[in-house]
């Protein structure tokens, strides 16, 4: 435990392709801290991500990675984790990646509550394509494909997994590490699907758009508007507009999906033991 | 494992789904379509039965993608499905063609485009087996005739795609796999199983992208100590990105090689007294069972015809079918499509015979007096 961060890297494929003030690494590195905490074997863990810039993380650290197709990860992880129960399966994914293309498979692998642990890069927009909203970007801010102002609600990600299924999920910030890096190492931790939200900033594509000009601009907004759930629960809706809850946002106690299989096949096994004898 | 040794009544969707497991298949990942389903039923019931998984997925997508991902964990992996669900694939067919990992995805055609007639049989999905992700890739694609064919030729299609690292689509129709007849499951000793390269070197030096003579990488499983990296975007032998223009075309040409060097090895063709025929048939899948027929009928009249069945469509059968045309006067191809292997017969022909297609579309299978009749006209 309490190994250097680069123990988990492949530092001979950096430097890696993020801009400057990005906030991916920052949530990149409260994944690896996470993962260090829980002292677990390189050989025994599956990083799985989609396409996206977020999506580019899984080929800087040193497990066994897989870089799928958009919006796909979790498919592609969910028969990983069939086959290889026993690994601990890690998906890195994208606001956009996650919420739209693969919406889908969110919402499905968190209601089978499949041991599979999802963290979100939430930066509010499509980095890799230059900057288009996402199903994540709030109303009224700006985007290459909405010049005149957004006219869409986003989802609130971690109510719509919890109300799917899942039995953890969380949100952090990258401002807020320590704690984003506490919130994945129990999503980690967690038997069945669990998700953390984890806001981050795109200063290239969303904050140059939206008054905010710098990366420090950007952390300073979500430190002013992550309010932890505790406080949250001793303010009015009033005081909570345009703020929201970081911390743990539900945990519940379901059997997991892999498990629920193995006794199929217990059951199947025996069947056809005693068929033959 | 199997069931039983021995001759059994089977249904092609049944046929295919127990000689998938006689394979080795362990994880089976699927969603729901006519007239693949069976398939799919088939395996919830048997793969558990062996240790094996079964998932029904969301939706046709994340049923390739899961079982490219079960193939990376190790199992030997299977999708089934039908032309709307076929198109839903095509993406990641296509990763798994680039990223070498072994899989089999059935398919069962039935008469399109879109929903089309879904419970009628149609062979027009030929050229989306071959061309339908985007990119030059690998692919082979078998085609079965019988039930009985369905049984051996799936057993085909794993060990061809562990082989070589190809995806292998298997092209069904609705007939073959509605239709029940009688198959000889052999003793499970019988069955030759074969099993993809696996390292022989240490993680440290394992290159998961580099091939030797065969063009094969050596592919290991994930959580076996080498921890590798795989990734759709073009990579070099270390199984890293790389758009360096030396070893983007490297890639290119050594998948377009793999591909060359398996071909003689997974091109299969019967053939029924092609050797002193003077017209020929070339047909495939249900429609070389009317043919087979027809070209009977035509011998019994006196007419010297001869059927070729492909039980490849792709890679095509060039080199048979160039030295077939070197000595007959004419190739019918009967087709449950508008043309779509005729012009393929065309190609390999050069000119050196007459080649006349025969197209039904109204979602019934072509009848042997329709092939016979033609073969009397050419
Ligand atoms: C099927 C498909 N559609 C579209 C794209 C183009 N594309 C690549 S990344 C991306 C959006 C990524 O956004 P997000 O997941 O939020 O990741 P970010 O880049 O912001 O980290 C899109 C639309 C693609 N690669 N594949
Ligand atoms: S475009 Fe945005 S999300 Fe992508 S690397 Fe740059 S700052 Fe990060
Ligand atoms: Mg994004």
């Amino acid at each position: 435990m309490a190994m250097p961060i680069t123990h988990y890297l492949r530092t001979s494929k950096m430097p890696h392709i993020w801009c400057a003030g990005c906030g991916h690494g920052m949530v990149l590195g409260a994944v690896l801290r996470a993962i260090d905490s829980l002292g677990l074997d390189k050989d025994q863990v599956c990083v799985v991500s989609g396409i996206g810039c977020a999506s580019r993380a899984p080929g800087y650290l040193d497990f066994n990675t897989l870089h799928t197709t958009h919006g796909r990860a979790l498919a592609f992880a969910t028969g990983i984790r069939m086959v290889k129960p026993g690994m601990k399966v890690i998906v890195l994914t994208g606001d956009g990646d996650a919420a739209a293309i693969g919406g889908n498979h969110l919402i499905h692998a968190a209601r089978r509550n499949i041991g599979i642990a999802t963290v979100c890069f939430n930066n509010s927009i499509y980095g890799m394509t230059s900057g288009q909203y996402s199903p994540m970007t709030p109303t009224g801010s700006y985007a290459s494909t909405a010049p005149y102002g957004h006219i869409e609600e986003p989802f609130d990600l971690c109510e719509l997994v919890y109300a799917a299924g899942a039995s953890y999920v969380a949100r952090g910030t990258a401002y807020h590490a320590l704690l984003l890096s506490k919130l994945i190492a129990k999503a980690i931790a967690t038997d069945g699907f669990s998700f953390v939200e984890a806001i981050t900033q795109c200063p290239t594509y969303y904050g140059r758009r939206n008054r905010m000009r710098t990366a420090v601009d950007m952390l300073k907004w979500q430190k002013e508007h992550g309010v932890p759930v505790a406080s949250a629960a001793r303010m009015s809706p009033e005081e909570m507009v345009g703020k929201f809850r970081i911390g743990e946002l539900g945990t519940r106690t379901r059997p997991e999906y892999t498990r629920r299989y193995a006794a199929i096949i217990e059951v199947a096994e025996k069947g056809e033991a005693e068929r033959d004898a | 494992m199997l069931r039983k040794a021995g001759a059994r009544l089977m249904q092609g969707n049944e046929a295919c789904a127990e000689g998938a497991i006689a394979a080795g298949l362990r994880f089976f990942a699927g969603y729901p379509i006519t007239p693949s389903t069976e398939i799919a039923e088939g395996l919830a019931l048997l793969l558990p039965k062996v240790g094996g998984r079964f998932i029904q997925m969301e939706d046709e997508i994340a049923s390739i993608s899961a079982i490219i991902g079960a193939s990376l964990a190790g199992a030997k992996s299977m999708t089934a499905t039908s032309g709307p669900g076929f198109s839903l694939k095509q993406e990641g067919i296509g990763f798994a063609a680039y990223t070498e990992v072994p899989c089999v995805i059935v398919n069962v055609q039935r008469v399109g485009p879109s929903t089309g007639v879904p419970t009628a049989p149609a062979q027009g999905d030929v050229m989306q087996a071959r061309w339908g992700t985007h990119g030059d890739h690998p692919i082979v694609v078998l085609c079965p005739s019988s039930v009985a064919e369905t049984f051996t030729l799936i057993i085909e299609a794993f060990n061809i795609s562990e082989r070589w690292r190809i995806p292998v689509i298997f092209l069904m129709d609705e007939v073959v796999a509605h239709m029940r007849e009688k198959v000889v499951v052999p003793d499970v000793n019988g069955i030759p199983v074969v099993e993809r390269p696996r390292p022989q070197v240490s993680p440290d030096d394992y290159l998961p992208y580099a091939a030797g003579e065969d063009l094969v990488p050596a592919m290991a499983d994930f959580g076996t100590g080498y921890r590798y990296h795989v990734t759709g975007l073009t990579h070099d032998q270390t199984g890293f990105p790389t758009t360096k223009r030396p070893e983007v075309d490297a890639l290119a040409r050594r998948l377009d090689g793999k591909m060359k060097k398996a071909a003689p090895h997974v091109t299969f063709v019967d053939e029924l007294f092609a050797d002193d025929a003077e017209v020929v048939v070339f047909a495939y899948g249900i429609t070389g069972r009317a043919a087979a027929k027809a070209v009977r009928d035509a011998r019994a009249q006196g007419l010297k015809a001869g059927l070729v069945k492909a039980k490849t469509l792709w890679p095509f059968p060039d080199e048979h079918v160039r030295r077939l045309a070197q000595r007959v006067r004419a190739i019918v191809v009967p087709e449950m499509n508008m043309g779509q292997m005729v012009r393929e017969v065309e190609r390999a022909a050069a000119g050196m015979a007459k080649v006349v297609g025969l197209s039904r579309v109204d979602a019934d299978p072509i009848t042997p007096d329709e092939i016979l009749a033609r073969l009397r006209e050419v």
